[in-house]
């Protein structure tokens, strides 16, 4: 008896759903915008994530060292840096290394050059590149050598001087991690509503039906069960249908952001996510469509 | 078996107050056909509404084997209904449902197989005379053979009561004739007939119990009936 109602239901909620194509049709367009717009959201994150995280990544910091030290001292000091739990990597830059990249940097520069050579000698200094985990760090690691007995070695700690740039960083990937919340917020709000009042439109459709079913002498489940299954199938084609267009579009679209994001492909992503990506989209969906059919008949199941 | 008690119901929209069915009292025993005649907004079909609990009296109770049909939980209520053919006035057919699907949904609720379905569904349409639409949508039928789609469902789970609202309004004097005949018919195999109706040929050939209603109270009730108004 459950088997062939189960059945019967199936059934019957597959022929609504293809005898009201039209119906059926903006039902599952409306939700394909709707599943579009949490994937983009769960993108979006994602890619500003790798966005903060690359910029992070270019943060560090320089310690110049007087001219008279020898790379042995500078070494000692690379080791006591090194053991700091906030530092995560030091590098030696030499003095004729920083002058290899210097001439590098200036070669096209004629006057750069001709004044580096009259000069006769290499005017730059030894330095050690630090990198910390997390930008706040860098604050802790400057004080940490302003007040240890090296600070007589150092001539100058480039810090400050980019202290202005690492606060615009922070300023930015805060409003970024902001406006990113609010945006999904407001977004998945008004997605949701329209999907919702869809279905429930659907369903308002219905009404004179439901009520006949009702006074012949249907069970309530027997008369929800055909519209839950059109929730579910609605949304199964909306996730079909997005997940084409965001396959192929982000195909297409991918090298193109690598170009501003480099070293992130948002296609390989994707892929790399598939499964992870088609649950959110799932659940978005079929989810949607079910919460909503069952709200919207609620109404007219009232005894 | 059927006790309508003090049936009062008065529709409270607009601005006065409409007086559907004033202290009606009648009871119908198992196996009877009866009539109920009257004038259009006489209270017919509020009576059926009553009985089939669609809407609550306004005072009074109608019982249906000692059950007050307005106390049946609603988990309860389909399995009452499904004791009732009702045959409704506006037909209220499924309209994203074919003629075969509309009279089979009844059985497909109760839980017949397949092969009950479609044996008893096709035996029924061809009855009725809808054999050859069993596949059309009611928006493609004519008034008539909506009518006779809404008696074959009403017919076609054996109910105990069929509750019949005006069923011949769109016939033809053919069909009309034929559909009182199933009814009588199926009334003489056991069924306990309610028929609502302003046709004055069919009371008279039928030659059994009418119950008169104006203006919502009954002004007669007899046993071997004659339409008079």
């Amino acid at each position: 008896m459950f088997l062939i109602s189960l059945k019967r239901i199936a059934k019957s909620g597959w022929k609504g759903f293809r005898r009201q194509g039209g119906l059926s049709f903006a039902t599952i367009f409306i939700m394909v915008l709707t599943i579009s717009l949490a994937t983009s959201m769960f993108l979006a994150q994602k890619t500003s994530q790798f966005l903060v995280a690359s910029l992070k990544e270019k943060v560090d910091m320089y310690i110049y060292f007087k001219q008279e030290l020898s790379s042995d001292d500078i070494l000692i000091v690379k080791d006591e840096l090194s053991k700091m739990p906030e530092v995560k990597e030091v590098l030696y830059v030499s003095r004729e290394e920083a002058l290899d990249k210097f001439t590098e940097r200036h070669k096209e520069d004629e006057a750069i050059m001709d004044s580096l050579e009259e000069l006769g000698r290499n005017p730059l200094l030894a330095s050690l590149n630090i990198k910390a985990w997390e930008a706040t760090q860098y604050a802790a690691i400057s004080s940490f050598i302003t007040d240890s007995p090296f600070n007589d070695l150092v001539a100058k700690v480039d810090y400050q001087q980019k202290k202005s740039a690492i606060d615009k960083i922070f300023s930015l990937t805060d409003s970024i991690n902001m406006a990113g919340i609010v945006f999904s917020i407001g977004f998945a709000l008004v997605a949701i509503l329209v999907a919702f009042n869809t279905v429930r439109l659907a369903i308002y459709n219905a009404r004179e039906e439901i009520e006949t079913m009702r006074l012949v002498g249907a069970a309530n489940w027997f008369i929800r069960g055909p519209f839950l299954f059109q929730g579910i199938l609605a949304g199964l084609f909306a996730v079909a249908v997005t997940m084409l267009i965001f396959g192929i579009g982000l195909y297409f679209l991918g090298p193109h952001l690598a170009i501003l994001i480099p070293g992130f492909n948002i296609f390989s992503y994707f892929i790399g996510n598939i499964l992870l990506i088609l649950l959110i989209q799932l659940v978005a969906g079929v989810g949607l469509g079910v919460i909503s059919s069952w709200i919207a008949i609620r109404k007219y199941l009232k005894a | 078996m059927i006790s309508f008690q003090n049936i009062t119901k008065v529709y409270k929209s607009g601005i006065s107050p409409i007086s559907a069915l004033e202290d009606v009292s009648f009871e119908i025993n198992q196996g009877e056909f009866v009539s109920i005649v009257g004038r259009s907004g006489a209270g017919k079909t509020t009576l059926f509404k009553l009985f089939l609990a669609e809407e609550k009296p306004t005072s009074g109770q109608i019982f249906y084997e000692g059950q007050d049909v307005h106390k049946i939980k609603s988990e309860q209520l389909p399995y009452f209904r499904r004791r009732i053919g009702a045959v409704f006035q506006d037909y209220k057919l499924l309209g994203t449902k074919t003629v075969h699907e509309n009279v089979a949904y009844i059985m497909e609720v109760m839980g017949a197989t397949e092969r009950e379905i479609n044996k008893d569904v096709t035996k029924v349409l061809e009855i009725t005379g809808l054999a050859e639409r069993a596949n059309n949508f009611p928006e493609e039928l004519s008034g008539g053979e909506r009518q006779r789609a809404a008696i074959a469902r009403a017919l076609i789970h054996r109910p105990d009561i069929i509750l019949a609202d005006e069923p011949t309004g769109n016939l033809d004097p053919f069909h009309t004739k034929e559909i009182i005949k199933l009814l009588d018919t199926i009334n003489q195999m056991g069924t306990t007939v309610l028929l609502a109706t302003h046709n004055k040929d069919i009371i008279n050939t039928l030659k059994k119990r009418v119950v008169t209603l104006e203006q919502g109270r009954i002004i007669r009730d007899e046993e071997r009936g004659k339409f008079a108004l």
